[in-house]
């Protein structure tokens, strides 16, 4: 603000305003990139909700089954049964940009590609209510993978937009305020400067304007002097 | 494109499940040896863990850690006892973060 000093000079003037120009077009940029961004993140935020409701339901679902598989069967029993997975799943990673912010897109891949087909044991020795609670989990994996990839995107988001947010006030009640002051300043001393030379100038002018007038004055009086005070008027010959 | 593993971190009896569905699965029984794994996966290939907020509840600074990180994702799931509501918390804790008061 004022208290920083700045040399009120023309070419200090010229910067500044090329600054101001700058701040406010940058101002007006990242204002918009916050609007954009908002907007996409709500949107986000709103899909995370009703999947996280629906994924956190489905997994105590899931979860219920498995209390009950494990009374059914004992603990080693049923460690054993899952002991050595038939499905195994591939995780790639894409990366996709919003607003400049980079995002992850998982993209799964399974080893065996029917779903139903995920039961790592014989049917023999386990109980029914595993089976269920498997093909349940089963289940709900491709939600829980999307709710990754949701949540995610709105934690990068989120902390995009504090960033955004951050720099478009330091700009909008920091930066261009005090730079307008700055180009206030220079601009009045620039003309303060203007109005005092040309004082100086009407003065200088007076000054000697008084002193040729005194110079003839003086002529005058020692003509006079001279020719008019003593005798006779000069006479033609 | 390198490919990423999915891991399930949580007490033994929440994540035995996933296993039958090709994660890598964690069972720990202290806070300190989530803590532990939690870090390694960190330093490893995981694109995406799942906690269980059971333990959630009890290393949030480790969570905290990696929120602004690409990988991994840390993602909260109930575990057996049931939810504790911090993933709706913390959606909500992200919409303050982003927008400055929770407007949803």
């Amino acid at each position: 603000m004022a208290n920083t000093v700045v040399n009120p000079t023309r070419m200090e003037l010229t910067r500044l305003k090329g600054k101001l120009r700058t701040a406010q077009r940058g101002h007006k940029l990242l204002k918009d990139k916050r609007d954009e961004l908002m907007k996409q993140f709500l949107d986000t935020v709103r899909e995370l909700r009703s999947l996280r409701t629906q994924v956190e339901q489905d997994l105590i679902r899931a979860h219920g089954s498995f209390t009950v598989a494990s009374a059914l069967m004992s603990g080693p029993a049923m460690e054993q049964a899952l002991m050595y997975p038939k499905q195994s799943v591939e995780l790639t990673m894409t990366f996709q940009n919003v607003m400049s912010v980079n995002v992850p897109v998982y993209h799964y891949q399974t080893r065996t590609e029917d779903t139903g087909d995920i039961f790592p044991y014989g049917f023999a020795a386990t109980s029914g209510e595993l089976d269920g609670a498997v093909s349940a989990l089963g289940d709900v994996f491709q939600d829980m993978l999307k709710l990754a990839q949701t949540e995610k995107t709105a934690q990068l988001m989120a902390e995009e937009i504090e960033k955004t947010r951050r720099r478009v006030n330091a700009l909008e009640y920091v930066v261009i305020p005090s730079t307008q002051e700055s180009i206030r300043y220079i601009s009045m001393k620039l003309d303060e400067n203007d109005r005092s030379t040309t004082t100086r100038l009407m003065k200088v002018k007076d000054m000697i304007l008084k002193q040729a007038i005194e110079e003839k004055q003086a002529e005058n009086a020692r003509a006079i002097r001279a020719f008019g005070s003593d005798g006779e008027s000069p006479v033609e010959v | 494109m390198a490919s990423y593993q999915i891991a399930v971190l949580g007490d033994r009896d929440s994540v035995l499940g996933f296993q039958a569905l090709g994660l890598t699965v964690f069972p720990v029984d202290t806070v300190e040896q989530a803590r532990t794994a939690l870090h390694r996966m960190a330093k490893e290939d995981y694109a995406v863990v799942y906690l269980t907020e059971q333990l959630a509840a009890q290393m949030e600074g480790d969570i905290n850690r990696y929120k602004d990180d690409l990988t991994p994702a840390i993602i909260l799931i109930p575990g057996k006892e049931g939810s504790l509501g911090l993933g709706m918390s913390n959606i909500k804790k992200a919409v303050e973060r982003a927008v400055g008061a929770d407007i949803l």
